[in-house]
């Protein structure tokens, strides 16, 4: 019975990650650099749990030489779900703390994953949709081009190189992940030999 | 006799070959090998000062790197500018409203930055206009110019605009004394003596830059040529050169050049101060315009004021002392600490510096040769810290290194010499090309100079550039003087006349919180559209008002109808953009009215009125995009007393099945 109880040391680890996800809520997730000739400065995308920040009024002035669909905030259920996940993340987090089963850590993490996966899945199909959903009028038609931005790393489209990586959020988000993923190998012992 | 022809014929050869070997080198000598690399400033990289020139007779003020030379923008100023629709456009004409109605031009001498603590401080340059005599102040945070005032009782502002160690005050000088104002000024020429005055202008400058003629002194009439602040421990003085003292009203080369000695004008505006507490100064009536830009509401508004403060040299005895100054002075430049003020006289083989210790000693001991017109004049030799021997001919302007060097251009000479301002030796002397008029070294007339180039502004440039006809490049040159020996790296030609310019180092200007576009949010504009769905074409009896937006790449809208024969169309533009380095223009076919440039978040007004019946096609002038050239569109002119409606759109009038 003793053995399904945390450490201490694990459960103020659990607190870290609760004060991860509940930070990760202020700062942007992730950004999309984009640079060009016309834009040696670059531009940038950020996207927040709750909103879409960095130079979007440009961009979407800029999008429409191409035809891609021009971004806001509001026609993402996205934004409103995010924060409530979460916040709710930053509760099981201190929760778990308390409660002291590993049993419940393991399960945390399990959901955890599965959520960066869907919400990766999600990113994906969201860069599809734009970048190929293209209004047929657009000025600049290249045949057979796209203008889907990269998932994660760089690509260039056109004049413009997109380079697409965690924000800040994003590397807190991570840290959480890392740190929840220790709270199990060591509770569990799953590097010592038995 | 064969002999002593050939001995003669040899003694002539060898005597010519000596006279050939002494005459000098040419100027292609001048420059030493490294110059290029000095003054190279690498594709991309940028420069290490701004420099802010006055375009002379061009009316407007040029922006120059150094120490490429390189010119960055023209603003406009006292002149109308078509290109940037300066003048032209509804928003910028009332800039140029004078007592005199609108004044399309003028000629900008000299600029001058702000100051605090007698330091350069990045917030705007002055410049002056010196036949319509006016102030203008140009912001650096817009490089667009933001207020201008006429200065009245005064005709050729041309000591102007020197400014105060904390930029309380920026002065005017008229270079013509004329009747005063309120006085009857239809009276004969040559009764200059008992009716024309010369007028001193103390122009308030408030914390937002607002300019305000605190009061004017007036005083005897002669001509009033340049002026410079006291610093430091002479803050609170004032220092004018005049010439003309002789009072000539004809032939001035001949009858303004008879004394032996002119005049410094030392004034005490700090005790101008006091006696205007003490209600000694007259409110006296006149006409000046004050015209103000406002950047909320992209608009200039100009108001005629009616009155002014005066305050008279003769009645009062200790505001102003007269310094004599050797032949006609034309430079009056004060050093960095406060205390030496150099004059130079432009028909003078040496150059007096005065002491401003001296000068207080003597007035306080009444060391006086007499009085000029009812103002004391303090003996020569009492104010005379020293004199410069033989620097050169015809000295005219001054400007300081901070470590103790004073350089003066010499317009006969055509030469600037450097020298110690203790033991007035000279120290080092290069020739320019030619005949240098001002000088500038960055902050060299504040009390922190920044001593690393000297940049001269000439008169001449003759064979320097390749011709260009009987109008030649104008030019300045730059000079390396970091080390001993002044070193001669660029020659670059400039705009209009360069007479006066101020230098800063970059950082200052580009760290002063420049705009990089107008906020379309804070657009007070009262014709202003802040997107297209507000787009609408109005009509009010003949006038026809057109709220019109640019966005890359299109006008909205671009197809209007319904304009009359005989219509005033007013097209109010807004440039949607909001990013840097996105203008649009607009020009229709026809107009009188020049073109606008629109900056990002601003509104522009093109005022039209359609000569002929017909198309008249409208389109961006200011290549904004890869679509710039379908960034067009048109309008409908049809006669008076047509039915045809009024009506307008972008994207929905498509091509008609059928024709007409």
């Amino acid at each position: 019975m003793k053995t399904q109880q945390i450490s201490i040391l694990s459960r103020v680890l659990l607190l870290i990650v609760a004060a991860l996800f509940a930070g990760s809520l202020f700062v942007p997730m992730w950004r999309i650099e984009l640079e060009a000739p016309q834009y040696p400065e670059g531009l940038v995308l950020q996207l927040y749990a709750n909103k879409i920040g960095g130079d979007v009024d440009i961009i979407n002035g800029l999008n429409h030489y191409i035809g891609m669909a021009t971004l806001h905030t509001d026609n993402f259920i996205e934004f409103k779900i995010l924060p409530i996940v979460f916040g709710l993340f930053a509760l099981t987090s201190l929760l778990l703390a308390m409660i002291n089963k590993r049993k419940a850590v393991k399960l945390f993490l399990f959901t955890y994953v599965v959520f960066i996966l869907l919400a990766a899945v999600d990113f994906y199909r969201w860069n599809y949709e734009y970048g190929h959903n293209l209004n047929p009028d657009a000025a600049i038609k290249v045949p057979g081009m796209a203008y889907q931005p990269p998932l994660l790393g760089y690509k260039q489209l056109l004049n413009f190189g997109a380079f697409s990586i965690p924000d800040t959020g994003g590397w807190l988000m991570s840290a959480a992940a890392v740190l929840l993923l220790f709270v199990v190998i060591k509770e569990y012992n799953l590097l010592k030999k038995k | 006799m064969k002999n002593k022809f050939t001995k003669a014929i040899l003694t002539i050869a060898m005597g010519s070959a000596l006279l050939i070997s002494c005459k000098p080198k040419n100027s292609g000598d001048a420059v030493s090998g490294d110059a290029a690399q000095k003054a190279y400033v690498a594709p991309g990289k940028y420069d290490e000062f701004y420099n802010f020139v006055s375009g002379g007779f061009s009316g407007q003020l040029s922006v120059y790197g150094l120490p490429s030379g390189r010119l960055f923008r023209v603003i406009p100023v006292f002149s109308v500018d078509p290109e940037k629709g300066y003048g032209y456009n509804e928003e910028t004409k009332p800039m140029l409203n004078t007592s005199h109605g609108f004044v399309p031009w003028d000629d900008l001498h000299h600029t001058e930055m702000s100051q605090t603590n007698g330091e350069v401080d990045g917030r705007w340059v002055f410049g002056n206009a010196n036949n319509t005599p006016r102030i203008a102040r140009i912001d650096l945070k817009t490089f667009t110019t933001k207020e201008i005032i006429e200065i009245p009782n005064s005709a050729g502002n041309h000591s102007s605009p020197f400014i105060t160690e904390n930029t309380e005050y920026v002065v005017a000088g008229t270079r013509f004394s004329v009747p005063a104002d309120n006085s009857d000024g239809d009276v004969p020429i040559n009764t200059y003596k008992k009716n024309f005055k010369g007028h001193l202008s103390f122009v308030k400058v408030g914390k937002e830059g607002q300019m305000d003629i605190a009061f004017q002194i007036q005083c005897p009439g002669v001509n009033f040529d340049l002026s410079h602040a006291g610093k430091g421990k002479s803050h609170g003085w004032f220092f004018f050169s005049c010439y003309n003292t002789e009072q000539a009203n004809t032939l001035l080369e001949v009858n303004a050049s008879q004394r032996d000695k002119d005049f410094i004008m030392a004034v005490n505006w700090k005790k101008a101060e006091e006696y205007i507490k003490a209600g000694k100064g007259k409110l006296t009536p006149t006409k000046y315009a004050h015209n103000v830009y406002n950047e909320s509401t992209h608009t200039a508004t100009s108001e005629i004021k009616t009155q002014v403060l005066i305050l008279d040299s003769k009645e009062l005895k200790d505001i102003c002392y007269m310094i004599p100054c050797p032949k006609s002075p034309h430079g009056c430049d004060v050093d960095p600490t406060g205390e030496y003020i150099v004059g130079s006289g432009k028909l003078a083989a040496l150059i007096p510096v005065f002491s401003f210790d001296k000068l207080q000693n003597a007035i306080k001991n009444k060391q006086f040769e007499g009085e000029y017109d009812g103002i004391p004049v303090v003996k020569y030799e009492a104010a005379l810290h020293g004199e410069v021997q033989k620097p050169g001919l015809g000295p005219l302007h001054t400007e300081f290194d901070g470590k103790g060097n004073a350089y003066t251009t010499f317009f006969v000479s055509s030469e600037v010499v450097k020298w110690d301002i203790k033991s007035l030796k000279v120290l080092d002397r290069v020739p320019t090309y030619y005949s240098v008029g001002h000088l500038c070294i960055p902050g060299g007339d504040s009390k922190k100079p920044f001593g690393k180039y000297l940049i001269a502004y000439n008169k001449i440039t003759k064979d320097r550039y390749l011709p260009t006809g009987p109008e030649l490049a104008q030019s300045a040159q730059i000079f390396d003087i970091s080390g001993d020996k002044m070193q001669l790296i660029l020659d670059f030609p400039t705009i209009g006349e360069p007479h006066y310019a101020q230098a800063a180092p970059a950082d200052l200007i580009r760290n002063n919180g420049q705009l990089k576009f107008y906020k379309l949010e804070d657009n007070k504009h009262p014709f202003v559209t802040k997107g297209e769905k507000d787009t609408k074409v109005v009509r009010n009896g003949k006038r026809v008002d057109v709220y019109m937006t640019c966005i890359r790449s299109h006008f909205a809208p671009d197809n209007i109808e319904g304009i009359k024969m005989g219509d005033e169309v007013y097209f109010h533009i807004t440039n949607l953009e909001q990013d840097w380095d996105v203008p649009h223009g607009f020009a229709i076919k026809g107009a009188s009215t020049a073109e606008l440039l629109i900056m990002p978040g601003e509104t522009s007004t093109l005022k039209w009125n359609p000569d002929r019946v017909g198309m008249f096609p409208f389109y961006c002038t200011d290549f904004c995009s890869a679509l710039h050239q379908e960034m067009q569109g048109y309008i409908r002119v049809s006669p008076t007393g047509s039915n045809v409606p009024i009506s307008f759109s972008v994207g929905t009038n498509l091509p008609a099945p059928t024709q007409k």
